[in-house]
């Protein structure tokens, strides 16, 4: 296999469509190793993966895990709530020692956008970002866009929304990013409380009525909404939320063609989407956490294996 | 006291009108002689030649840390890093620990700056604990040498507190300097919200902020007839209401900060700390229009909010960081380069916003370059071509983002209070 031209995966923003494809086509080969009876290989056995989560996300934290145990690596759990950092450390020291214990990679969760930024230019181990703050979470979004080639076969020119709370989602700017450089036609819908400023300026449409936004889509990712954020300062309540954007199958028919579900999940049922739609036949929303595996596995091993 | 000679400067005073080169012998703190091919023999004396002089510099808006946070800055610390930026004189707002809410710290501050080059004057709070809530003992603090009152740090945002401070502050002749920023518009927020914030998604903080409150506070202003001072102006539509306000003869004033003049939030792409202030960087159109005010006088002064904070401070999650620069060393600087060498402003126009404009404000004595006027100079080499260096700052804090930079234009020192400080 070539190799990747980034040395960390910070995000999506300004990687390049090279990058990505080798990423995506890596996947494939990885996935096959996840349906195989003995579901591991050599690859990164030797290497040492620190898991450095600062906010809970199980999901995430569980795929990443699976991933680098499958590539034979040695893994290190590292939660901020069992941390030094509740005791006044700051994440610079907590990073530093840990890479004095000599890690390879640090896979880290973080609430503040550019965490992985600004690590990666003070340490010297390869860092992974699995979302910080509401910037970035690069590995969602291309299991996403894996997801959505694995059953249209390509991203070119296929047309997709993003449909949610735009600006406190660290997905959306992801799905834009990468979505945009395989190029796919990208919008993005909900309120426009919740759809961050000039954000047209990337070249994404922008609907604020969803049954538009379906007519527009032939794939459509469908954020959750934060359950603790009801009736707070962006949106009045979850019933009209539902009301007005919640995916639904009466929707889905009005907009006359097939149209493929994906959501990063946790699923709000009967919020942002009902269960017909999420169980139904256009989503892959199961899928697309297998193959979560089978791409976090692909970054490890290109990021992973890269020489300096 | 020492004697001085000054041999051969370009001495510019925008006050009464000079520019040339002059020789300039100081006696005893006082202006003794200028003119022209001066000679005297028994003073110390230096070649000025190239070298300019200038009404010494007033900081209305700088953050000295003490009492409270002396391993920022103190008075001393402040007072010295004022000196090698060419300030002869600061204004110290009032978010220390305690505030400067009652006579008691003003006094502690003015004591702690008894006899030094750098004459340092407290600004008191507006209010109790700088809370909002009820007005600080305005009078007292007057009286304790407070030349204006600010919450800076935090705005007035009570409309019933800030239409008694700006009575108060009237009937006192001093000016409430607010920092105008709308806590529920600017709660969560890091930098400005603009493309570059919904690209790096770091949390926005709306120009909206800004000017809202500056045009809700001219209309309170002239309704009771006070001083108002905008501090750390830097939105085009805060410049708009100031420019407007003006002209209706209200009296608003406003400054503006070296990085505001100079730096767009596109360098927060970096998610460096040390670009994170408040109010934030904002775009290649706020910036032209912050150059504007100055140059049509929209803008008064040129201020730094010198906010010095402690490396492990700064060196944390963008987001966590702690707001402010230090700005005390690059204002001149920044100024000459950003302001002079591109034309929009002259020399004296500089000098203005620099030394003469910010007094006024604060109501103090005017400098003027005279025989038989106290020595109040900055002294200043306009062509020097300097690279800045954090480390060579005297302040105790490193939190510029500046480092690195070419500037043109560099303070040499200053002279008052019969000291001369020269910088190296
Ligand atoms: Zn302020």
């Amino acid at each position: 296999m070539s190799s990747l031209s980034i040395q960390h995966l910070l995000g999506l923003d300004g990687v390049p469509r090279e990058d990505i494809q080798l990423l995506l086509d890596s996947a494939d080969t990885f996935l096959e190793v996840l349906d195989r009876p003995i579901k591991k290989v050599p690859t990164l056995q030797g290497k040492t993966v620190v898991n450095l989560f600062f906010e809970n996300s199980t999901r995430t934290r569980i795929s990443f895990e699976l991933a680098e145990r499958r590539l034979s690596a040695d893994v290190v759990n590292f939660s901020a709530s069992t941390s030094s950092v509740s005791k006044g450390e700051t994440l610079l020291d907590t990073a530093r020692n840990i890479e004095a214990m000599k890690v390879d990679i640090v896979v880290m969760r973080h609430a503040a956008a550019g965490a992985g930024h600004f690590l990666s230019t003070r340490c010297t181990s390869k860092f992974i970002n699995a979302g910080d703050g509401t910037h970035e979470h690069p590995t969602q979004a291309l299991l996403d866009m894996y997801s959505i080639r694995q059953k249209h076969g390509s991203l070119e020119g296929l047309r997709v929304c993003i449909i949610g709370d735009i600006a406190h989602s660290r997905v959306s700017l992801s799905n834009i990013y990468g979505l945009k450089t395989m190029g796919a036609e990208v919008a993005v819908c909900g309120p426009a409380s919740m759809i961050p400023w000039q954000l047209e300026k990337l070249g994404v449409r922008v609907f604020t009525n969803v049954d538009e936004a379906l007519r527009f889509s032939d794939v459509i990712n469908v954020l959750r909404i934060q359950l603790e954020r009801d009736a707070g300062a962006d949106f009045p309540s979850l019933r009209e939320y539902h009301n007005s954007f919640g995916i639904t199958r009466k929707r889905l028919e009005a907009a006359g063609k097939d149209i493929t579900v994906l959501h990063p999940g946790p699923i709000n049922r009967g919020v942002e989407i009902e269960s017909e739609v999420a169980d139904g036949p256009y989503s892959v929303i199961l899928p697309e956490v297998t193959n979560g595996v089978a791409i976090r596995m692909a970054v490890l091993y290109h990021i992973g294996t890269k020489a300096e | 006291m020492a004697s001085y000679f000054f041999k051969n400067a370009r001495v510019v005073d925008p006050v009464t009108g000079l520019d040339g080169d002059r020789d300039v012998l100081v006696v005893n703190g006082i202006i003794d002689r200028i003119g022209e091919n001066l000679s005297a023999s028994d003073a110390q004396t230096l070649d000025f030649t190239g070298k300019t002089i200038a009404p010494g510099f007033c900081d209305m808006h700088v953050h000295f840390r003490e009492p409270g946070q002396e391993y920022k800055e103190d008075i001393l610390s402040g007072a010295a890093s004022a000196a090698a930026g060419g300030f002869t004189a600061v204004a110290c707002m009032p978010n220390t620990d305690p505030p400067i809410d009652n006579a008691a710290v003003a006094t502690l501050i003015l004591k702690r700056a008894e006899g030094l080059a750098v004459d340092v004057y407290p600004i008191g709070a507006v209010t109790k604990g700088r809370k909002g809530e009820s007005i600080a003992p305005m009078i007292e603090l007057r009286e304790s040498g407070c030349v204006a009152f600010s919450d800076d740090g935090s705005p007035v945002y009570n409309t019933k507190v800030l239409r008694t401070a700006l009575e108060y502050a009237s009937m006192l002749d001093v000016p409430v300097i607010q920092h105008a920023e709308d806590p529920h518009l600017f709660k969560g927020g890091a930098m400005n919200e603009s493309l570059v914030s919904t690209q790096i998604g770091l949390p926005p903080i709306s120009r909206l902020s800004e000017d809202t409150v500056v045009v809700r506070d001219i209309a309170f202003t002239a309704y009771v007839d006070g001083r108002y001072h905008l501090a750390h102006m830097s939105t085009a539509g805060a410049a708009e209401a100031v420019r407007d306000a003006k002209q209706r003869g209200l009296k608003v004033t406003s400054e503006v900060a070296p990085h505001h003049f100079s730096l767009t939030d596109e360098a927060l792409r970096s998610y460096d700390s040390n670009y994170k202030m408040n109010p934030p960087l904002r775009t290649a159109e706020d910036v032209l229009a912050m150059k504007e005010a100055l140059r049509d006088g929209t803008a008064d002064a040129i201020a730094t909010d010198h906010a010095p904070h402690a490396i492990h401070e700064k060196e944390v999650e963008f987001v966590y960081a702690p707001f402010g620069i230090i700005g005390l060393e690059t204002a001149f600087g920044l100024s000459v380069t950003e302001l002079l060498l591109d034309g929009w402003l002259t020399l004296p126009q500089l000098i203005e916003k620099l030394s003469t404009n910010p007094r006024r404000i604060l109501g103090l004595p005017v400098i003027r370059i005279e025989e038989g006027q106290p020595a109040n100079f900055s002294l200043l080499d306009l062509a020097a071509q300097w690279t800045v260096d954090v480390n060579d700052f005297r302040s105790k804090s490193r939190n510029s983002p500046f480092h690195g930079r070419v500037l043109t234009g560099k303070p040499l020192g200053i002279f008052n209070n019969g000291q001369l400080i020269l910088n190296n």
